[in-house]
């Protein structure tokens, strides 16, 4: 636990009461839970106070849960230069809720939402070009997502006859192979299909 | 005569040029010889990496970080590493730390050298790239001899390095330092002061500190701008802070000084490189945790032990503890992070790569608007963007 993180996560949070929902600490690095609603007002409350001074916003990124009500987070991560700190900003959404741009606050937000959108599909609103930007013109889904295959769903190969590259169904020559290697080393807790007979193992916390 | 409204040309720069270092397409909208509008198509060469590391153990993403920036593999290993340790929580040996700051020095003089000789050919000049060439095989050469590979090294892993370096590899690697400072000297004499070049770089693509921060460029790029900022001093990692080097600040921040900031960077990046060799232990080079460094194979051949660890290192991997880390290291481009998030088992739940080209390159509409065509290159080059990392 490092105290003056924790000052400025308190200071933060005592600040902008109605934005702040959580404050975390992990391996000395400062987390905010915040509000999806307020996050412009955070970010230009941590760029322009003295005591935050976080000038660079260093990335914008996604993760997927897809076992939430709100699937997504997005993450800012932001650096401060005058006071050599960094902090992470976190949100939730979904597929339905658009997040507010932060585009006219850090210039260099643009790209970095384009990035999210096209990687998970998560909506930013007010975003001035919210185009594509790093998957194939005209792709389909969003492929970060959990729920998309590793392998995609179409590719590509150069037609000899029309003269132009043509996108087909992906077609595996061998299947994709997934290897659970998650077997335990601490012990099995779960009985092997065939092995019914045996003895039950007993369950946790017994 | 009345004057004539003409229609803007819009241009496809690439995505095959020379100069665009990489697949770049550029569209760009031209009154004129000058830009109006560049509008950067990037992802030609996207692969997928993050989703990739996600079906990997933490063993396998590590040869990913080569082919992002793959003119200074080791330095993208060497987040991806740090960033694990700390979720995992172990130490690397001292002498593993050593040998880790040593090749990160090398993989920066790396990649300054295709850089800074490519930029001058960019804009006219071919002889250093020739000469350049020459010590650059030299370094990847000293690449191979460590890790077996002169490209895709796989070398810092999680724990420390893959293994020790082999004998008489430092007293080359001390003969290089010694050699070297001829070719930048060589190099200078031919740039510095070269009327073309400078005509092509001088108050090319100029920057301010404050639009630079927000612009959130990193590295050479903002240093030249004259801010001090280098990862290696305000947030050191490994033995960087035993370290005594200088951190050289630029005062225009055009494409010159971004120029003059890489070399000197050279320079200083050939001390640390001294340091290391001349303070360097003696001792093991990866963590004794024989749940995540994998055995020796003459121990495997001994020990009943060391198999069933191999066989398990290899095949399942080690499990992370569930956490989330941000994790940067100062790469010869800029800042170069790693966003891991870990769920308790042996495979990455979120691994996003921060590169620095990729703010580089989005920066550039604003550097090249109202320049001339054949000022694109030149800023294109000064970045020192590679489509490895940009794309992913």
């Amino acid at each position: 636990m490092n105290q003056a993180l924790q000052d400025l996560g308190d200071y933060i949070a005592a600040a902008l009461p109605e934005a702040v929902k959580e404050v975390q600490q992990q391996h000395d690095e400062l987390a905010i839970l915040a509000r999806r609603s307020s996050i412009r007002q955070l970010l230009k409350f941590l760029r322009d106070d003295s005591q935050t001074q976080f000038k660079v916003l260093v990335d914008i990124c996604g993760a997927d849960y897809p076992d939430r009500d709100e699937r997504f987070d997005v993450v800012y991560n932001l650096l401060s230069v005058k006071h050599n700190q960094r902090i992470r900003v976190k949100i939730v959404t979904d597929e339905a809720s658009a997040v507010p741009t932060v585009v006219e606050l850090f210039s260099c937000a643009g790209w970095l939402e384009r990035e999210t959108w096209d990687l998970y599909g998560i909506f930013f609103e007010g975003h001035p070009d919210l185009r594509r930007l790093l998957t194939d013109y005209g792709f389909e889904g969003h492929p970060l997502r959990k729920d998309f295959p590793l392998t995609g769903h179409v590719e590509v190969r150069y037609d000899q006859q029309q003269k132009r590259v043509v996108y087909d169904p992906v077609k595996l020559t061998q299947d994709f192979r997934n290897f659970d290697f998650l077997s335990p080393w601490e012990g099995m807790t779960r009985q092997l299909p065939g092995d019914e007979k045996a003895e039950q193992p007993p369950a946790e916390g017994e | 005569m009345a004057e004539v409204a003409i229609k803007n040309l819009t241009m496809n720069f690439g995505p095959q040029h020379p100069a665009a270092h990489g697949v770049l397409r550029l569209v760009l909208e031209m009154d004129g010889e000058v830009v109006e509008r560049a509008d950067p198509h990037i992802g030609l060469l996207h692969r997928g990496t993050e989703k990739l590391i996600e079906h990997k153990t933490y063993l396998q993403a590590v040869p990913y970080f080569d082919r992002l920036d793959y003119v200074s593999p080791m330095n993208q290993e060497h987040a991806f590493a740090l960033a694990t340790e700390k979720l995992l929580g172990i130490e690397v040996p001292e002498r593993g730390q050593y040998i880790r700051v040593l090749y990160s020095e090398i993989g920066r003089i790396l990649n300054h050298i295709l850089n800074l000789t490519a930029y001058a050919l960019d804009v006219g000049a071919m002889t250093p790239l020739l000469w350049g060439f020459e010590e650059r095989e030299r370094l990847m050469e000293f690449y191979e001899r460590a890790s077996g590979a002169r490209l895709h090294a796989a070398y810092f892993r999680p724990g420390g390095v893959h293994q020790d370096l082999p004998a008489g590899l430092a007293d080359d690697i001390a003969d290089f330092c010694r050699t070297f400072p001829k070719f930048i000297a060589d190099m200078e004499t031919l740039l510095n002061e070269n009327r073309i070049f400078r005509q092509r770089t001088v108050d090319i693509g100029i920057m301010t500190a404050e639009q630079a921060l927000d612009w959130g460029m990193s590295g050479p790029c903002l240093r030249a701008s004259g801010v001090a900022w280098d990862l290696r001093k305000s947030q050191p990692y490994d033995v960087y802070d035993r370290m005594t080097f200088d951190v050289p600040i630029g005062k225009t921040g055009d494409c010159y000084a971004r120029y003059l900031v890489r070399v000197e960077e050279m320079r200083q990046s050939l001390r640390i490189m001294e340091q290391c060799l001349a303070e360097m232990p003696e001792g093991p080079v990866v963590c004794e945790d024989q749940k995540i460094a994998p055995p020796k194979r003459g121990q495997m051949k001994q020990s009943m032990e060391a198999l069933i660890h191999h066989f398990k290192l290899y095949t399942e991997g080690y499990h992370v503890p569930a956490g989330e880390t941000y994790t940067a290291v100062e790469a010869p481009k800029g800042e170069f992070a790693v966003y891991l998030v870990a769920d308790g088992t042996n495979k990455p739940y979120r691994c996003k790569i921060r590169a620095p080209g990729f703010h580089f390159l989005q920066a550039f509409e604003f550097l090249t608007k109202g320049h001339m065509l054949a000022d694109v290159p030149a800023i294109i080059g000064s970045l020192d963007i590679v489509f490895g990392e940009i794309d992913r």
